[in-house]
């Protein structure tokens, strides 16, 4: 039986993962605004595909940050203050992507949605890379004291290891998108969305490659959960070379899919070489943060516990019908504003 | 610069920025529910049209709520991280729940309402307004349970050095929230009925599509009254709440340094020194604070001199004494502004069933129009009010606003983000009220003729205009 310490580990972790797999998609997406779209219809056609589910997607996140604040407020306080600068970005990437899927299609004047338009990429590209970032350096471990406050100087957040952590996230979330893009979209779109998927192919893999090496000599969780990790990491091989081969028999469900379980396996890849660590000193051992030290009261975690399992089942419920409800695709000649 | 003043500056711009679209999104949701039901009981088209113009102003404001509903949870941890790891294990909870079931409630129904039209049941659409609306409640429930409990701390126990939960029904029946919950909503509800109400007699004033703005005018009125009063109401029993539990705060909205005598008289308005401990040229109505702090007319109110003793035999030596010309002025200014709500509300609600409302003077109807403002004055005074109020404390009695930052966020990142935030807020606001304007100008049967000019495939103009 797990210790309710572990449960909130774990559903801090599950709402991590479902972000990264919904989110992931939308941003994808959002990039595919402007790497993929030749018009400023096929450019709405991509963003009324999200429309209906973005939002309820970032609510994964906010939800994630509200766990870790109810179950570990010291990880919540830690991370939050020492990520102070790169999450000023991502909440101005946020900030403007959430307005412009709004705002855009209200002046019908080029420019206006240009600017918008913009908003829209880079706050699409923007969080997936900073979170990238983020979770590779809660993994490389950072300069936390013995008063649990982290105090980074800018190479300890960003360097060689980091940022390729940030390009993969990234990358992982185009293809994603566009496989996404394939299953909501009809005829041309759909056509250069998987065109374009096949291509990233490769890159992806080297970075992802990269981003595994990288792990093995400059982090300490193949030491601590090597065995875990190693089939973790294999199987998101293998989903990442099954998506491949149905991307090239266009089975985009079966694709998307199996981007879809790359991107979940990596992240709970990250989460297992933590455990039962939540932030890494890299001062020492000692002034590590886990799920005892970190975390609230017996008393809270079993309220919270009771009011999770209460909800969840509901919230999904609800999330997976939307899904139901908006599975047909999107076409050029619609009614596409509102 | 002194970081805790910036992170204070900070918290308060995002939390009044944010709180000026929270009451609108609240309100609106709740008025489109109901044009959306009688839309579907009554089968009138107009109340479709209705739901659907008001809609739009209810997503354009919506959006901006949303992203920086973002940075109003992030910035605890950012900004208050001593704060977060001394109140977490209390302050956490109502936030994820909030999270959990309200925010996934809000923004799942939301796009299914926005693309649902015509894929969705009437019924099953309509339920979706009404989830939305719930889930604006709901949210607005769980933020002001974490917010009670940082007035009127209650449910816990100091252990290892921090706040522990030890009794999670008496957070959420905490005296507090009881009496902060309906005057926040009520007032959120006024918020988005003098937006409609003010929004239809400028229409009205221009004489354009009068059977749908005096429908529109008519329902928004009827809620505007009614909730302003209850505003008032709840306001009453808040006071009289807080004279019992945070009399510092009430006395200093009082301005009252020596203790009253008995009866009290209320000062309408005085010209207060906080140095010299002293108010001048003060004007009076005798009785009144008695009323106000207890329903009666008796009973004497302490005053901040006597509290301030109190508190430092209480919590050892400091000043226990919040701004108190702040706190003064922002009552006044949300009493001033709820008053004028509710006169407006009465002579609108006369019009109303004398079936004069066309005739309505144009000075009746310019006031309307100014009046949207009240209730966001009001809103952003009250809550200026009870958190100035509060201080020093940001939990009262348990922690300080100086004990409450982070220690490792160096003042120049604060003044930083606040640079970038607050620019991003000014845009924000401008590219909002310019867009409102729009909508409003356009009118609700605008986009039917959009429509129809569109759907013309060799007009290729027209029809990149709705792609």
């Amino acid at each position: 039986m797990l210790s309710l310490n572990e449960v909130w580990f774990v559903l801090v972790a599950v709402l991590f993962i479902g972000f990264f797999f919904l989110e992931g998609f939308d941003f994808g997406v959002g990039m595919s605004t402007q790497l993929l779209a030749k018009s400023d219809t096929e450019r709405r056609v991509l963003i009324n595909s999200i429309g209906p589910f973005w939002d309820a997607n970032e609510v994964w996140l906010l939800t994630a940050g509200g766990a870790m604040f109810a179950a570990f407020p010291n990880w919540y306080a830690t991370l939050f203050s020492g990520f102070y600068i790169p999450l000023v970005f991502l909440l101005l990437a946020l900030i403007g992507r959430g307005v412009a899927f709004e705002f855009r299609g209200k002046v019908g004047n080029a420019r206006w949605k240009k600017v918008w338009d913009g908003a829209i990429f880079t706050g699409s590209v923007l969080p997936p890379f900073l979170l990238g970032v983020v979770f590779a350096c809660l993994i490389q471990g950072l300069p936390i004291n013995e008063a649990m406050e982290m105090h980074a100087g800018f190479f300890d957040i960003v360097n060689a290891y980091t940022v390729v952590g940030g390009l993969t996230m990234t990358l992982l979330c185009l293809l994603h998108g566009l496989m996404f893009t394939t299953l909501r979209t009809t005829s041309d779109l759909q056509e250069r969305a998987r065109s374009m998927a096949r291509k990233l192919l490769l890159p992806v893999a080297g970075l992802f490659a990269a981003f595994g090496v990288m792990t093995y000599f400059m982090t300490n969780v193949f030491e601590r959960r090597g065995g875990l990790i190693a089939v973790l990491l294999g199987l998101a091989l293998l989903a990442f070379l099954l998506g491949g081969y149905f991307m090239s028999l266009k089975r985009d469900g079966w694709a998307f899919g199996m981007t879809g379980a790359v991107i979940a396996l990596t992240v709970t890849s990250v989460f297992a070489g933590l455990f039962p660590r939540v932030m890494i000193s890299s001062i020492s051992q000692a002034f590590d943060l886990t799920i005892y030290n970190a975390a609230s009261g017996p008393y809270s975690l079993k309220v919270m516990t009771i009011v999770a399992v209460t909800l969840l089942p509901f919230v999904l419920g609800y999330q997976i019908w939307s899904y139901f409800v908006f599975h047909k695709r999107v076409h050029e000649k619609e009614h596409l504003e509102y | 610069m002194d970081p805790v003043m910036l992170a204070r500056i900070q918290f308060a711009s995002t939390t009044i920025f944010h709180f000026i679209f929270v009451p609108i999104s609240i309100g609106l949701a709740f008025l489109i529910a109901v044009m959306e039901t009688m839309y579907v009981f009554k089968g009138q088209d107009v109340y479709k049209r209705m739901a659907k113009f008001w809609g739009k102003l209810l997503l354009i404001n919506f959006a901006v709520g949303v992203v920086t509903g973002i940075l109003q949870e992030f910035q605890f941890g950012m900004n208050w991280s001593d704060y977060s790891r001394f109140v977490g294990d209390v302050f956490g909870a109502p936030l994820a729940i909030e999270a959990l079931l309200a925010f996934f409630l809000e923004s799942t129904f939301i796009g299914l309402w926005i693309f649902g039209w015509d894929r969705l049941s009437k019924k099953v659409h309509l339920l979706s307004i009404w989830l939305v609306s719930f889930g604006t409640l709901m949210s607005a429930f769980w933020i002001l349970a974490a917010n009670s409990f940082m007035q009127r701390p209650v449910g816990f126990e100091i252990n290892n050095g921090r706040a522990e939960m030890n009794d999670f029904f008496a957070l959420i029946t905490n005296g507090q929230l009881l009496v902060e919950f309906p005057h926040t909503i009520f007032g959120a509800l006024a918020t988005g009925a003098f937006l409609v109400a003010g929004v239809s007699a400028y229409k009205l004033m221009k004489k354009q599509d009068l059977d749908f703005f005096k429908r529109s005018f008519n329902l928004a009125i009827v809620v505007g009254l009614i909730t302003s009063i209850l505003v008032a109401v709840f306001g009453h029993q808040q006071a009289q709440y807080l004279v019992q539990t945070q009399p510092m705060k009430m006395a200093a909205a009082e301005g009252l340094w020596e203790t009253s005598e008995d009866p009290a008289p209320w000062t309408v308005f005085a010209s207060i020194d906080p140095d010299k401990q002293e108010n001048s040229a003060e004007f009076k109505v005798p009785y009144l604070l008695s009323f106000l702090s207890y329903s009666k007319f008796s009973g004497e109110v302490i005053g901040m001199k006597e509290l301030q003793y109190q508190y430092e035999q209480e919590y050892g030596p400091g000043d226990y004494i919040p701004p108190v010309r702040t706190t003064f002025w922002s009552f006044r200014i949300m009493v001033a502004a709820g008053t004028a709500m509710i006169l407006l509300g009465l002579y609108g609600a006369w019009l109303m069933l004398r079936k004069k409302v066309e005739q309505a003077g144009k000075w009746f109807l310019s006031m309307m129009l100014i009046g949207i403002s009240l209730p966001i004055i009001a809103n952003s005074s009250g809550w200026i009010m009870t958190e100035i109020g509060r201080q020093p404390w940001t939990v009262f009695g348990l922690i300080t606003t100086e004990n409450s930052i982070s220690p490792n966020v160096s003042a120049g990142s604060i003044l930083f983000s606040l640079i970038v935030f607050t620019a991003i807020y000014a845009v924000l606001a401008a590219v909002m009220a310019y867009l409102f304007v729009k909508v409003i100008k356009k009118g609700p049967y605008a986009e039917e003729a959009d429509h129809r000019h569109a759907s013309d495939p060799f007009n290729k103009e027209g029809y990149n205009a709705v792609s």
